[in-house]
């Protein structure tokens, strides 16, 4: 018997692979690819309560993530480009600027 | 009526406040005239109440409402009753005389417009101390008169000799006021009131231990202020302000404010007579002490100065054996000439340019006939010869010693009788008459200016005339103090007279015999009492070994041990610790990404554990 | 029975892909996992009945989202090995292990208390993309017109980011038109 404990657990581990992803790499490409993962974990932890206990926020609000990490995307890669024609690199090093 | 009150009350702070906007800029004569005139009205105001008091009785005023906290009531609150009235009378007299007499004597100092400020600042803050009606501003004014005492002693303030006495002065009378403070509290803690007549009525209920320890705290502080033994040593040595500040506070005003406590808690201390005995039989020692000091002392002032102390020693043991009035009597009586010794003193020092040793003068009378014969008859005045002042208020008290009983004392304050017209005369011989020394030094004496001799005048008026109404005043100020029996027989009192007379008029003669013939031989000075009594009775050495030195010792163990280590040390490591912790927190803002993110972890790990371990309202 | 197993391989499939992209060195191997992983995500909703979210997950996750980092990626030169260097490892995966766990507990713990009602319940006998369609355009309809308005911006915003001359006319004008005549 799958229970939403099985999903809940599912949804801490591809979060815990995300954040590793997030703190691990410096290419900011792949930093985005992280993102997307956080927000793909969340997104199965939403339904799985929503299936579970019959309420249809959470679909809901999976879905609106999935609109919202659509316009992430175009806007950071746009962004993203813009930075790559400027300073020829994308490692995350190059970046550091506001040194505090 | 009350507007009297204020007038009296208020114009020597008008005074002071009007030349104090002029205190930086050189001398400006319209300030000293000023200050004259609004003291002058003052006194005025206070004749005026004195006749008005005579009429009509006391005169209650309640200015303003000052302390108004749960049970306690301290109101700026006024009284000009027969006591009060009278002190005010002797201070505003006293103090015209000597602002008219400064114009003249401070007359080439630069700082003359500060001078007058202070010292209608004294003669205000001695208004509020004699014309209060409760305690707390009693001890507003005594704390008043101390301070502008203290800005008067070191008015020179850059001789180092007159800011150390100023400091004496002061921190001597700090030393006292804690004793009174002590007072004021018991006597609000048990009677629940500082008000005279609440307290006055009050007393009768109060355990006579309870009420013998007010009466001795009031006394410590009155000890303070009227320099007895052993709070004595600043009175010689504030000789170093100007003579108008001796005159006034040293003779006729601040020192007798110690006198006015006692006549002022009379009620009071009528209840403990033992307090009362030990406070004149001290009065009696100082009176003996004071008057042996000043029999060798070469210095002008401070012959005056043990003077005054020995007198005060006087006042002390009539208010302590219950003759109030008299006391009130002496007081005034002294006032009047006393101050008329020191302003005649300064008269002599301006002509001797400053100078203070009286070896150093002799035979002035020629060129100062109006001095000499001033200052001639306030010794008479002060040796106690009839008709003059001072042998009415004298005799009284020796009266009252006898008829207490106290034999001891009566025969303590007769030999100090004796001293006090030997020492006077003995004075008044080596300045004005004999031999001229000052040529030897090359001083060209000349008398004051005119109108300083005409200031003088109504105190040397009043040095003769005042003894004549003691019948008066006895009926005046014995509608509030008590009255006192005298249940001596009527010969044997004109004996006791007598005998003072003639041992008043022996010292007197013997003065005149000795210093018409150039003195006491110099072997005299090698003795040992000679020396004993020259140097104080070594007792400010003594203070200075025993009391300065170990407290010097300790406050530089605080400062550096205590106050360095300890609490400059912690405030320190506070702003310290704050300091490095910025700085380590600094290194968060590295301005890369990655840290950054890994720190926004941390952060999100770190609100997950409130939100699981900490919900506020679960 | 076969939701077990369905859930298993999924699940399995899921962290496998998705470490793939978290560790590879390979910028395109990483892409190519993580549109996997975007796929079968889109199983899991499929399991839990959420039918309408898996083809969206499908359609816009696996095919917009993956084909704009698709183009992306052809700007930056992908042959080459991405070499990081990661510093302090044992942070990381501490912070990680540490958040997974408190996540798991802080959404575990209303569930143990069995105190939770369903806002928005199920309808029996309608089918779930009648039922999305009825709580999106009458509950959220202002969340959805906002969500609409925002994709605007952002596509507005793309064009204007990656575009280059952006301030020339894109139609002719007409006194352009005249000089175009007078010119021929």
């Amino acid at each position: 018997m799958i229970t939403l404990t099985h999903y809940l657990i599912l949804t801490g581990l591809l979060f815990a692979i995300g954040l590793v992803g997030v703190m691990r790499r410096t290419n900011l490409l792949m930093l985005f690819f992280s993102t997307e993962i956080l927000l793909n974990a969340v997104n199965i932890g939403f339904v799985a309560v929503s299936k579970y206990y019959g309420d249809f926020t959470g679909q809901m609000f999976a879905f609106f993530i999935i609109a919202v990490a659509a316009s992430e995307v175009a806007v950071g890669l746009g962004l993203l480009i813009l930075w790559y024609k400027r300073n020829g690199s994308v490692d995350l090093n190059s970046l550091q600027m506001m040194k505090g | 009526m009350e507007k009297y009150l204020y007038i009296a009350l208020f114009a020597p702070l008008a005074s002071s406040l009007f030349v104090a906007l002029f205190a930086t800029r050189p001398k400006m004569l319209f300030t000293g005239v000023v200050a004259s005139i609004l003291i002058a009205i003052s006194m005025i105001s206070s004749f005026i109440l004195l006749m008005d008091v005579n009429t009509y009785g006391a005169l209650h005023v309640n200015m303003m409402d000052w302390i108004v906290a749960g049970n306690l009531y301290i109101p700026f609150g006024f009284v000009v009753d027969e006591v009060s009235v009278i002190m005010m009378v002797t201070v505003t007299l006293v103090s015209t005389v000597v602002h008219i007499y400064s114009i003249g004597y401070m007359d080439h100092d630069k700082s003359f417009n500060r001078f007058f400020s202070y010292l209608s600042a004294f003669v205000f803050s001695m208004m509020i101390l004699v014309m209060s009606d409760n305690f707390v501003g009693l001890f507003i004014g005594w704390e008043g008169v101390g301070l502008c005492s203290w800005l008067l002693i070191g008015f020179w303030y850059h001789k180092h000799s007159a800011s150390w006495a100023a400091n004496e002065a002061f921190i001597m009378n700090r030393i006292a006021d804690l004793g009174m403070l002590m007072g004021l509290f018991l006597i609000y803690w048990n009677v629940g009131s500082l008000q005279y007549e609440e307290v006055f009525a009050a007393l009768k209920d109060l355990d006579s231990v309870i009420v013998a320890t007010i009466g001795m705290f009031l006394f410590i502080g009155a000890m303070g202020k009227s320099a007895q033994f052993p709070l004595h040593t600043w009175l010689a040595d504030a000789m170093e302000g100007p003579t108008p500040v001796s005159a006034l506070i040293h003779a006729a005003t601040m020192v007798t404010a110690g006198v006015y406590l006692v006549i002022r808690c009379g009620e009071l201390y009528s209840m403990i007579p033992d307090v009362g005995f030990a406070i004149a039989s001290l009065g009696a020692f100082v009176a003996l002490f004071a008057a042996s000091m000043a029999l060798v002392n070469n210095d002008l002032k401070r012959i005056i100065a043990y003077s005054t102390l020995s007198q005060l020693g006087y006042m002390f043991v009539a208010a302590g054996l219950g003759a109030y009035w008299i006391a009130l009597f002496h007081l005034m009586t002294h006032a009047f000439f006393k101050s008329l010794l020191f302003l005649g003193a300064g008269n002599v020092m301006h002509a001797m340019h400053d100078e203070l040793n009286i070896k150093k003068m002799g035979g002035l009378y020629g060129s100062m006939k109006a001095t000499a014969i001033l200052m001639s008859v306030a010794s008479v005045a002060l040796a106690g010869i009839y008709p003059l002042a001072g042998f009415f208020s004298k005799d009284k008290i020796l009266e009252v010693a006898f008829n207490e009983g106290a034999y001891f004392l009566w025969f303590a304050l007769f030999i100090g009788a004796g001293l006090t017209a030997f020492y006077s005369f003995r004075l008044v011989m080596l300045v004005f008459f004999g031999e001229k020394e000052y040529i030897k030094h090359g001083f060209h004496p000349h008398e004051a200016q005119p109108f300083v001799i005409y200031a003088l005048l109504p105190l040397g008026l009043l040095a003769v005339i005042a003894g004549w109404f003691e019948h008066q005043f006895e009926g005046f100020t014995t509608r509030l103090l008590a009255r006192y029996e005298i249940h001596i027989s009527h010969g044997i009192e004109i004996i006791l007279i007598g005998a003072t007379l003639c041992i008043a008029v022996g010292g007197i003669a013997f003065a005149i015999y000795k210093y018409q013939r150039g003195g006491f031989s110099k072997t005299w000075e090698e003795g040992f009492f000679y020396k004993l009594l020259s140097n104080q009775y070594y007792i400010p050495k003594v203070y200075e070994l025993y009391i300065m030195r170990p407290f010097t010792i300790l406050s530089q163990f605080v400062w550096q041990k205590i106050d360095m280590k300890v609490v400059d040390f912690t405030v320190d490591s506070i702003a310290r610790t704050i300091y490095k912790t910025g700085e380590k927190s600094r290194k968060m803002q590295s301005g890369n990404l990655s840290d950054m993110l890994r720190w926004m972890v941390v952060g999100i790990v770190v609100l997950l554990v409130l939100a699981l371990f900490y919900r506020p309202m679960a | 029975m076969y939701e077990t197993v369905a859930f298993y391989i999924f699940s399995i499939l899921t962290l496998g892909m998705f470490g793939i992209v978290v560790m590879s060195k390979n910028a395109l191997y990483a892409m190519s996992a993580l549109a996997g992983g975007m796929i079968f995500i889109s199983g899991f909703f499929f399991i839990l009945d959420a039918e309408f979210l898996g083809v969206v997950q499908i359609v816009v996750y696996s095919g917009a989202i993956m084909a704009l980092y698709a183009f992306g990626m052809m700007f930056f030169d992908t042959t080459r090995d991405v070499s990081e260097k990661m510093r302090s490892k044992k942070i990381a995966y501490t912070l990680s292990i540490l958040s997974a766990i408190l996540i798991v507990a802080i959404l575990c713990i209303p569930l143990v208390s069995e105190s939770i009602e369903a806002s928005y319940p199920a309808i029996e006998n309608v089918g779930n993309i009648q039922m999305v369609g009825l709580i999106l355009f009458t509950k959220y309809l202002v969340p959805f017109e906002l969500a609409a308005i925002m994709l605007l911006v952002a596509m507005i915003s793309g064009i204007v980011l990656a575009s280059k001359k952006m301030d020339e006319h894109l139609a002719i004008e007409e006194d352009e038109c005249e000089m175009l005549k007078e010119g021929k």
